[in-house]
């Protein structure tokens, strides 16, 4: 049914920010876990989102749902940094250990921006959902 | 006389059926508030609502001018509609993304209220058919 579609929009944006919430909780988690090998170390991720609607049209579907999806979640190919610490156990030959490239100011901010959106499409489905029961009292008082 | 219900009930839910879709719309951009190169749309309420209450001057249809010539009504696909407009930007981003979260919240929340105006109005028009059957 057609009143049910804010719902399932609302929904697909919940679930595609929770997935960037994640993502970006893997990236801050792991913002120190350093290596010693620049190619073991922690690659930081980030969801790419695409919208479900202009998918689907060039698929020539009609029943085309209008939403977001995570397409994926890609690696970041940033290098990592390397760290003189020669006391370190986790050190290579020459002393350095290798820090993955995790923008820690940069994964607050696609925090806060996710929750954000988060709260939006919540204050969305909240609104959709009154809107729907008071529909659904229609002519009893 | 018989009552026709639907003249008695008017515009109103024809108005209903298009805030409805209004706020699906509006759902969706805000849902694609991240999407890059995603453009927020939004729905021409006037070219609707004439629409709806059957102006024919804007309605897309095939123009018959054989007798055979089927005309076709206007489709209610998504990426067709012409009651579908793309927002102008205020300041688009840089993954070419249109949609202002603030903006789409302003018109989510008008737009539900003006739904609700709606639904009173069609209330108040049952309360006083219950009145006129009850005579009380």
């Amino acid at each position: 049914m057609s009143s049910f579609k804010a719902f399932d929009i609302a929904g697909s944006g919940m679930a595609a920010q929770s997935v960037r919430l994640n993502t970006t909780a893997s990236n801050l988690a792991n913002a120190d876990s350093v290596s010693s090998t620049a190619a073991g170390v922690y690659k930081p991720r980030h969801p790419i989102f695409e919208a479900v609607r202009a998918q689907l049209a060039t698929a020539g579907t009609s029943q085309a749902q209008p939403a977001v999806r995570v397409r994926g979640i890609y690696e970041s190919t940033a290098p990592a940094s390397q760290r003189y610490e020669p006391g370190n156990p986790l050190a290579d030959a020459n002393g350095y250990v290798f820090a993955p490239a995790v923008n820690v100011v940069e994964e607050m901010v696609n925090m806060i921006s996710a929750s954000r959106s988060y709260q939006n499409n919540v204050e969305v489905m909240n609104t959709s959902k009154d809107l729907l029961l008071a529909t659904l009292r229609l002519g009893q008082g | 006389m018989p009552l026709n219900l639907d003249q008695y009930i008017g515009v109103h839910a024809a108005a209903l059926d298009v805030r409805a879709r209004r706020g699906e719309l509006i759902a969706n951009n805000l849902a694609n508030a991240d999407t890059p190169g995603y453009q927020a749309r939004d729905i021409d309420f006037r070219q609707a609502m004439a629409r709806a209450a059957g102006d024919k001057s804007v309605a897309t249809t095939l123009s018959t001018t054989q007798p055979g010539h089927i005309g076709g009504a206007a489709s209610a696909n998504a990426a067709t509609n012409p009651d579908l407009k793309y927002r102008t930007p205020l300041a688009p981003a840089l993954d070419g993304n249109t949609v202002d979260a603030q903006i789409e919240q302003a018109s989510f929340a008008e737009n539900a209220v003006r739904y609700q105006a709606t639904l009173t109005f069609l209330n108040s028009k049952f309360r006083g058919l219950m009145t006129a059957i009850l005579g009380n």
